[in-house]
């Protein structure tokens, strides 16, 4: 037993020396200076549980960042390397490796989490370390008030719902409208500042009901909504519930408009929900439809080029998720590159609030003192499921 | 004894005057709304009737509470996906395939690590079943992702309308499989001798294997039923639950709690205590604000486990000193 431990050890080292020197032997002229110190990055995502569909792509674009960086020059010369823990979707199990990252990965800076919950579970680790933290999640709550420490890829909850008040005053023309929310952190978030923010628009909240993210029935809910004279019902919730609604409107005969949340931006809704995904409208990121984004454009370059190399080495389409986590990475190595450090969480910080004009994937990244966020409303658009495929919705 | 009968009987009367009162008070104040609810709590509870009917099975034959039930139903989805989706196999043959490959599954999972635990008190066992399921559900994370997939409705979509209230077919194919599954486990503990040798073999091993009844041999049958039962059970409500490698949790719960609900080892418990919590938390969540649905099941199950822990029909195991 004693003797077969000892003899893997050696084995395990050489595995590592020959994967690294394989590594280095691929690189091209732009290489990353294998004296230097690697530039350690941690990241907390949910790559199982419930939130597993946001993860995983932001766990795939981060693993295709790294090895695009190091392929070229790492981060001045120095390889980077993503440190990812898993947080099973689960706040404390979020909190739990953000402290193991800080305190014994001694990384610098933080990326995640994927779920607005699991986030504000981090961030007074993050802030009580002083450690940077570049989260994937939409949830308004983490970036208002303005922590310093927190930022933000995704555009915010706060952003949809400003273009999807907007879609129903203005293109909708509705006046009553219910809302149908997730009973998580998301949707309860989505669902606070929809009604907090529709008067403005003009717009009555006449019902409001939830359901649990793993319900599969909601024809209770509906039926209470159908009693009332909702013009237009609001879904903000992530799959698969927005589909189960879709299919149980189409069961009730419901014909009022289906306006959704971004957490149903995902092929995997439409087909989930079938037929009864047709004209369901919700908010989204341009990058899902790149003809929105002007030709020729440094966006569009940029969106173009991840979605072929994404495509390349997973043989999958690019999502919003993707993105995000995509972003994250390319906001905290520009910043290092910046700050011309890749230790110094205190310089890499006040970096991130000096990035202006940045093209990310998501969008064109402006951060300062007072915003947090990167991203403007102007960076979405409306989508329209329409034949089974995504259209532009312009009014 | 004869007054335990009574309060039995008391507690039926109770119960069904109780669940035709509510039903009743929501037909007449809601109308076709209160039927529409009615019909969406029977199918959910349908779902949770036939979890539940899998918990019965093994725990009637080895006292086991398993943890992993619902991931046979999870597994029964995907595998479902996988065959009749994705290969395209005729609906009836991947049906079979589907249930055939979960019941080996389950059969395998018994000789590889609950009967080893022969020895072992019920609780490790139990703590085994919790680590199965983790261990199913990861497994089923790395063969099919974590996204929901779709299997499409077995005879399709269209919903069927009566007195204002609507269905979708495959609710039908749930009722279906719910009658059929509790006739056929029904027969098999009351009716059969190696049904009836199981139950033995659970209220006392020591006494059943003198007659000749293993517990061994119990315990894997009871494990093939209930892998059978929770993967036929899984392919049809995939169509209305969606199959994702997640889904085997709820239905775990909630046909842990429907279980407890009707009394843990009885099959008509199990069908009682799924179709009265579909429907208490149908209706909860119409008549007051939705959120308070999700927290019916657990308020029904720390009732039910202070109140009386053998459940609804279940029968308390007088153990004398």
């Amino acid at each position: 037993m004693l003797r077969k431990r000892i003899h893997k050890i050696p084995l395990l080292v050489m595995c590592v020396l020959i994967a690294a020197t394989l590594v280095i032997a691929g690189c091209g002229e732009k290489t990353v200076d294998t004296s230097k110190s690697v530039f350690k990055i941690g990241a907390v995502l949910s790559l199982t549980g419930p939130a597993a569909p946001l993860g995983e792509p932001e766990q795939r674009a981060l693993m295709l960042l790294e090895e695009e960086l190091n392929d070229g020059e790492g981060v001045d010369g120095h390889k980077v390397e993503f440190i990812i823990e898993d947080d099973e979707s689960q706040p404390e199990k979020a909190k739990a490796a953000i402290t193991k990252l800080i305190n014994q990965e001694k990384v610098p800076a933080v990326i995640g989490s994927s779920s607005t919950g699991a986030t504000l579970a981090m961030a007074p680790v993050a802030e009580s370390s002083k450690v940077p933290l570049v989260c994937c999640a939409a949830g308004t709550k983490i970036t208002d008030p303005v922590m310093p420490y927190v930022f933000r890829t995704p555009p915010t909850d706060s952003m949809a719902i400003e273009k999807v008040l907007d879609y129903l005053e203005n293109s909708l023309k509705v006046e009553k409208i219910a809302i149908l929310h997730d009973a998580n952190a998301f949707g309860t978030g989505g669902a606070d500042e929809l009604s907090q923010k529709a008067p403005d628009a003009g717009i009555e909240i006449v019902a409001r009901e939830s359901y649990g993210s793993t319900d599969t029935d909601m024809t209770a809910q509906l039926t209470k909504i159908k009693g009332t004279d909702a013009e237009a019902i609001v879904v903000w919730g992530t799959n698969p519930g927005p589909a189960s609604i879709a299919k149980n409107m189409q069961q009730l005969a419901m014909e009022i408009p289906y306006v959704g949340s971004h957490g149903i931006a995902n092929k995997k809704f439409i087909e989930l929900a079938g037929t009864a995904s047709e004209g369901v409208v919700f908010p989204a990121g341009k990058l899902l439809i790149p003809e929105s984004i002007e030709e020729g454009s440094e966006w569009r370059q940029a969106v173009d080029d991840f979605a072929q190399a994404y495509e390349d080495k997973y043989n999958m389409e690019i999502d919003t998720f993707a993105a995000h986590g995509y972003d994250a990475g390319l906001i905290v190595t520009e910043a290092m590159k910046m700050a011309g450090t890749g230790t110094d969480s205190q310089a890499i910080r006040d970096a991130i609030e000096e990035i202006e004009e940045f093209v990310g994937i998501d969008g064109i990244y402006t951060f300062s003192a007072k915003n947090h966020d990167g991203l403007s409303a102007d960076d979405l658009i409306m989508i329209e499921v329409k034949d089974g495929d995504w259209v532009e919705k312009t009014s | 004894m004869a007054r335990r009968e009574v309060s039995r009987k008391t507690l039926l009367t109770v119960t069904a005057v109780f669940i035709a009162a509510v039903a009743g008070l929501t037909l007449a104040l809601k109308g076709s709304t209160g039927l529409q609810w009615i019909v969406s709590g029977l199918t959910v509870g349908s779902i949770y009737a036939l979890v539940a009917m899998g918990f019965s099975v093994i725990y009637s034959s080895t006292r086991v509470i398993n943890f992993a039930q619902g991931e046979f139903s999870m597994l029964g989805g995907m595998l479902m996906y996988s065959i009749y989706m994705r290969a395209g196999l005729p609906l009836p043959l991947a049906f079979l395939v589907s249930v055939l490959i979960v019941t080996l599954i389950g059969a395998g999972l018994e000789r590889a690590t609950i009967h080893p635990l022969r020895n072992q008190s019920v609780i490790s066992v139990i703590i085994v079943t919790i680590g199965l399921a983790i261990f199913i559900r990861a497994t089923a994370k790395l063969i099919w992702g974590s996204e929901p997939v779709k299997v499409a409705s077995f005879t399709g979509d269209k919903p069927l309308r009566f007195l204002g209230a609507s269905i979708v077919p495959q609710s039908f194919w749930v009722f279906g499989l719910t009658l059929l599954a509790f006739v056929l486990v029904f027969l098999f503990f009351d009716r059969t001798l190696l049904g009836k040798g199981m139950r033995a073999a659970a209220a006392n091993p020591d006494a059943a294997s003198l007659m000749g009844i293993s517990s061994s041999t119990s315990s894997l049958v009871a494990w093939t039923m209930a892998a059978a039962l929770g993967a036929a059970a899984g392919i049809v409500i995939a169509p209305i639950n969606f199959a994702y490698y997640y889904a085997g949790t709820m239905l775990g719960l909630k046909g842990f709690t429907a279980a407890i609900l009707g009394g843990l080892g009885s099959a008509s418990g199990a069908v009682v205590g799924g179709l009265l919590l579909g429907v208490l938390e149908t209706i909860v969540a119409g008549v007051f604000p939705s959120g308070y649905k999700s927290a019916v099941a657990f308020v029904i199950l720390i009732l039910v486990l202070l109140i009386r822990p053998e459940g609804l029909l279940g029968r308390s195991e007088g153990v004398k000193v």
